[in-house]
C-alpha cells in the first residue's frame, strides 16, 4: 500500500443522534478497514512510533500481526506490554503520543494506532474462551492504593512478575477516572470492568470500599499486615473551586461531582438509578480542559437545552484535545471564549439564576507559554444559567500522605516520588500517577505503574 | 458485602443495625460515620458509626426512615447483607478533659452522641447528655448513655417522657445553674442552630455535626461544601464536626433541600431493585 493511502477515518454517531444518549460516540473500526489501516504502517526498522508509547507497546509488531489477520497474535503482543488496552485505545491522547512520532506522520497522517489497539482490544473480548492466564507465585505481598489506570498497570505487572497483590479502593468500584469520570460514550463501563477483570484474573486482589488513611495506614501495611512495598496511585481527585461568590448556592457543581453522579452514580438512569442530578435548561461550564468537554457534553445529554464553556482565554489555548472539542461543537456544545464569572447569582431560594463575567483579552505569553487573560475593564455582563459546573482542576487527595509520615511532598502536596522508579522518601514506599505529576493522562498514568512495578521488582529481588 | 448480624427497631421509623465489619469496627471513633450503598442500583448515604465494638468487630447504625434509601434499608433484617460500606470517614470528635461537658441529641441525633458521651467519659468530663425527641416512643438508648454520663435529661415536645418542651430549654436551665465548658448538639439542623444560639452569648465553645448531602465521602466531589467562618469546607473530611457559632445554618438548610423534587419521585416511581420485587413502596 502506498505512503500516500489516507488513514482511514473512525466510523461514529451521527452528532445530532448522539446528544441524546449515552451510547459510544465512536464506534471501532472493523475487520477490513483495521487490516487496511496496519497495511499502512512501514513496519519501520527503528519504529519511532514506540518512543512516544509510555507502556512500551510492540507497535510495528503488533500492526504487522493484524495486517496478516492474526487478530490473536496482535492481541498476545499487545497485552504483554498493556494491561488495559481497550481503554487507551480510546482515551490515549494518540495525537501527542504514539501516533505523533509515527514516522508517515511528517508527510501525511500517522498510522491510527490507537485506534488499532482498541480494535483488537475489542475483538479479543468478543471471541468467546479466552486463555487463562498462568501467574506464578512468589508470596512476597505488594500492596497497591488506589485502582485508577496507575495503580491498575501496577498492579497487574507485579502481578506477572509472581506478586501477590492487593489494590485497595476508596470507592464501591474499581477504576478511578476511568469509571467516575470519563463518561460513558467516551469510555462504556463494560470496557473498563472488562479490563478491570483481566487484572483479577492475574491474580491481583482489589478491595473496594477502602479508604486508606482512614481504614489503614502505609505504615500499618508494612509493619502489621505483612506487605513489603506499596504503591501509592490516588490521582488528583480533589476538585478546585474560583473562591468567587455565590459558589456555594444550589446549581453549582463541580465536574467531579457532576460527572460521578452521572457516571459511577448512572444518574442519567434515575430513577431506575436512585442517584439524582439536576441540570436545568442552560448550563455554563467554567474551564475548557478535557474535563470541562466531558461536562458539557454530558449536560446536553441529560437534557440541557444550552450548554456553554466559558473560558477565559481565546480558541487557541484551549487546553482540551482538538478531537474532544470538535467532537463538544458538533454536538451544539457553545463557546464562549474570553470570558470568565467573578461572581455567581442566586434567586430568593439560593438557587442559581445568572452569573457576572467579566471580559478578557489576551497580554503577553506566561510561564505556561499561554497567552495571560487580562482583565478588560468595566466589562461586566450578566449571563443567565441554571447550572454551573466547575472544571477549572484537581488537586491532590491528602488523605494518604497526611497519615504517612516521612513521606515528601511538594508545595502543592504531590507526592514527591523519582521519575524513573517512583521511589518516594520513604523506604519501600512508592508512587505515580496524579498524585505525583498533577492531572495528567491515563497513558501517563499507566507508565508511570509500568515503572513502577519494574523498580518494585528490583528494590524486593535486591532486599 | 457486609453482614447484618442483629438488627432492632425502636420505632415505626427507627432502627438499629448491627454490622460485621471488623476492620472498620477496629478504627472507628467517635464522631465518624461511614457511607454505605446497600442496593445494586442504589445511592452511596451517610450514616453516623453510633457505636462500634472492636472485639467482635461490630459497628451500629441507627437510621430514621425518611425517603427511598432508609426506607429500603429498613426492610432488611438480621442476615442480609450491606453490598458497600465504607468508612470510618470524617474527623474523629475532638476529646480531651474539658470539664463539664454537654451532650445534646435530638431525635435520630441520640445515636451519634452515645459514642461521644462516652469518649468524653473516658477522658475524665463530667458528661451530662440532654435528649430530646416528639414523644417517648421515639427515645432510644436512655440506658446506654446513663451508664456513661454523671446526668441524663429527657424533653419530650408532648411531654410523654421528662419535661416537656425542647433541648435548649433544658440546656438553658444546666447554663443557669452551673459552669459548663464546652457544648455538642447533634440533630434536626433547625435544633443545632437553636443550640448554637442558646450557648452564643455566653461564648460556650460548641460543636455541631452537620450533615449535608454526600457522594463519595472522601473529598473528591465537594457536594458536602459547608460555610463555616467564611470558609468554604468539605463536610465529609474537614468534618463532620464544625464551631456551631461559625456555621452558616440558612445555606446548610438550604443545600439540603436541592433534591426535594427528585426525593419526591424517587419514592413515587417504580422501584426495579430486588428485579422488581422490592417492597420498599
Ligand atoms: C473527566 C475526565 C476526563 C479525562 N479524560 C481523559 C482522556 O480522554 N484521556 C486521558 O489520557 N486522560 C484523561 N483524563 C485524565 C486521566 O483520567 C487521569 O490522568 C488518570 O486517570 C490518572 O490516573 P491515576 O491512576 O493516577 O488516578 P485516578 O484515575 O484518579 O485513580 C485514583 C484512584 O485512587 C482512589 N483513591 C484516592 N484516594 C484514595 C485513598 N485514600 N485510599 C484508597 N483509594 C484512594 C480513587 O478513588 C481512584 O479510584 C481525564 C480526567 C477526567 C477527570
Ligand atoms: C455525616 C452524616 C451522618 C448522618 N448520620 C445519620 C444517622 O446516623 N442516622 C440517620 O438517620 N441519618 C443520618 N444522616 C442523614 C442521612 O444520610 C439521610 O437521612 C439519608 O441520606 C436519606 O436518604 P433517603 O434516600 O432515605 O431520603 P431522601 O428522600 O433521598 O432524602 C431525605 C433528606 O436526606 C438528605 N439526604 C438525601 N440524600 C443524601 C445524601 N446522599 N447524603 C446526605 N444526606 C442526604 C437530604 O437533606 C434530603 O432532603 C447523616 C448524614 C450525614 C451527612
Ligand atoms: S497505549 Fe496509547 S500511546 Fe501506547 S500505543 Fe496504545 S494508544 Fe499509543
Ligand atoms: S512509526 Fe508509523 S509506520 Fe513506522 S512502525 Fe510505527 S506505526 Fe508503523
Ligand atoms: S462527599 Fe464528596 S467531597 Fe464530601
Ligand atoms: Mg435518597
Amino acid at each position: 500500500m502506498s505512503i500516500k493511502a489516507p488513514r482511514n477515518p473512525m466510523p461514529s454517531q451521527d452528532a445530532i443522534e448522539r446528544k441524546t444518549n449515552f451510547k459510544e460516540v465512536a464506534l471501532g473500526y472493523d475487520k477490513e478497514t483495521a487490516i487496511n489501516e496496519a497495511k499502512r504502517c512501514l513496519q519501520c526498522k527503528k519504529p519511532m512510533c514506540m518512543q512516544g508509547c509510555p507502556v512500551e507497546v510492540d507497535i510495528p509488531d503488533f500492526i504487522g500481526a493484524i495486517a496478516e489477520e492474526n487478530f490473536e497474535q496482535a492481541a498476545k503482543i499487545i497485552k504483554n506490554k498493556n494491561n488495559l488496552p481497550a481503554v487507551c485505545g480510546r482515551v490515549c491522547p494518540q495525537e501527542s503520543q504514539c501516533e505523533q512520532k509515527c514516522i508517515l506522520g511528517i508527510k501525511g497522517e500517522p498510522v491510527a494506532i490507537g485506534r488499532l489497539e482498541r480494535f483488537i482490544a475489542d475483538w479479543e473480548a468478543a471471541e468467546e474462551g479466552k486463555e487463562t492466564i498462568q501467574t506464578s507465585c512468589n508470596n512476597k505481598k505488594v500492596a497497591v492504593i488506589g485502582a485508577g489506570p496507575s495503580g491498575l498497570t501496577c498492579a497487574g505487572d507485579l502481578a506477572k512478575l509472581g506478586y501477590d497483590v492487593t489494590v485497595f479502593e476508596a470507592l464501591h468500584t474499581p477504576g478511578g477516572v476511568l469509571m467516575y469520570g470519563i463518561p460513558e460514550f467516551r469510555l462504556p463501563k463494560t470496557v473498563v470492568k472488562r479490563e478491570i477483570d483481566y487484572i483479577r484474573d492475574l491474580g491481583v486482589k482489589i478491595e473496594t470500599n477502602s479508604v486508606m488513611g482512614k481504614i489503614g495506614t502505609v505504615d500499618e501495611l508494612m509493619n502489621e499486615e505483612g506487605f513489603s512495598a506499596v504503591y501509592i496511585a490516588t490521582g488528583a481527585g480533589l476538585p478546585h473551586f474560583m473562591n468567587i461568590p455565590g459558589e456555594n448556592l444550589n446549581g453549582v457543581y463541580s465536574a467531579n461531582e457532576f460527572l460521578t453522579r452521572t457516571n459511577l452514580m448512572a444518574a442519567y438512569n434515575f430513577p431506575n438509578f436512585d442517584t439524582p442530578i439536576k441540570v436545568g435548561e442552560k448550563v455554563a461550564v467554567i474551564g475548557a480542559g478535557n474535563v470541562a468537554m466531558d461536562s458539557a457534553r454530558t449536560a446536553l445529554r441529560l437534557g440541557a437545552k444550552e450548554s456553554i464553556i466559558v473560558y477565559r482565554r481565546s480558541k487557541n489555548e484551549i487546553p482540551a484535545r482538538l478531537e474532544e472539542l470538535e467532537h463538544a461543537e458538533e454536538e451544539g456544545v457553545q463557546l464562549f471564549l474570553l470570558t470568565s464569572p467573578i461572581s455567581i447569582n442566586g434567586d430568593e431560594n439560593g438557587q442559581v439564576k445568572s452569573m457576572t463575567c467579566l471580559k478578557y483579552e489576551l497580554g503577553e505569553p506566561d510561564s505556561s507559554g499561554r497567552c495571560r487573560p487580562i482583565a478588560i475593564e468595566g466589562s461586566e455582563f450578566e449571563m443567565e444559567i441554571d447550572t454551573v459546573i466547575m472544571a477549572i482542576g484537581q488537586g491532590p487527595n491528602p488523605l494518604v500522605a497526611n497519615s504517612t509520615p516521612g513521606l515528601d511532598l511538594t508545595k502543592r502536596g504531590n507526592i514527591i516520588a523519582d521519575e524513573e522508579t517512583g521511589l518516594t522518601s520513604k523506604d519501600g514506599v512508592f508512587a505515580g500517577g496524579d498524585i505525583v505529576t498533577g492531572a495528567a493522562t491515563v497513558i501517563l498514568a499507566m507508565g508511570a505503574g509500568k515503572k513502577a512495578a519494574r523498580a518494585i521488582h528490583d528494590y524486593l529481588e535486591n532486599k | 458485602m457486609f453482614k447484618i448480624v442483629d438488627h432492632e427497631q425502636f420505632a415505626d421509623n427507627l432502627f438499629l443495625f448491627k454490622i460485621e465489619a471488623p476492620r472498620l469496627a477496629k478504627k472507628a471513633k467517635a464522631g465518624q460515620f461511614v457511607i454505605l450503598r446497600a442496593f445494586e442500583n442504589g445511592e452511596r448515604i451517610p450514616l453516623t458509626i453510633a457505636d462500634y465494638d472492636r472485639e467482635k468487630g461490630t459497628i451500629d447504625i441507627i437510621f430514621q426512615t425518611v425517603g427511598k434509601t432508609t426506607k429500603k434499608l429498613g426492610l432488611l433484617k438480621t442476615g442480609d447483607e450491606i453490598l458497600d460500606l465504607v468508612g470510618p470517614l470524617g474527623e474523629p470528635t475532638e476529646i480531651e478533659n474539658f470539664g463539664t461537658s454537654v451532650v445534646v441529641g435530638g431525635g435520630v441525633g441520640i445515636a451519634p452522641i452515645y459514642p461521644i458521651a462516652r469518649s468524653l467519659k473516658e477522658a475524665g468530663n463530667k458528661v451530662i447528655s440532654i435528649i430530646g425527641a416528639r414523644t417517648k416512643d421515639i427515645v432510644f438508648w436512655v440506658d446506654k448513655l446513663k451508664a456513661v454520663s454523671d446526668e441524663v435529661l429527657i424533653a419530650t415536645d408532648d411531654g410523654s417522657l421528662g419535661t416537656k418542651g425542647f433541648v435548649t430549654d433544658l440546656l438553658r436551665g444546666k447554663m443557669d445553674s452551673e459552669q459548663i465548658d464546652r457544648v455538642w448538639a447533634i440533630g434536626p439542623m433547625i435544633m443545632m442552630r437553636a443550640v448554637a444560639e442558646v450557648t452564643r452569648p455566653e461564648k460556650i465553645k460548641t460543636i455541631v455535626s452537620l450533615n449535608p448531602i454526600m457522594v463519595d465521602g472522601t473529598g473528591m466531589c465537594g457536594a458536602c461544601r459547608v460555610l463555616v467562618g467564611d470558609e468554604t469546607k468539605f463536610a465529609c473530611v474537614d468534618g463532620p464536626e464544625f464551631d456551631a457559632h461559625l456555621v452558616d445554618f440558612n445555606l446548610a438548610m438550604r443545600r439540603a433541600c436541592y433534591y426535594k423534587e427528585e426525593e419526591q419521585t424517587a419514592q413515587t416511581s417504580g422501584c426495579n431493585n430486588n428485579g422488581g420485587g422490592c417492597q420498599c413502596q
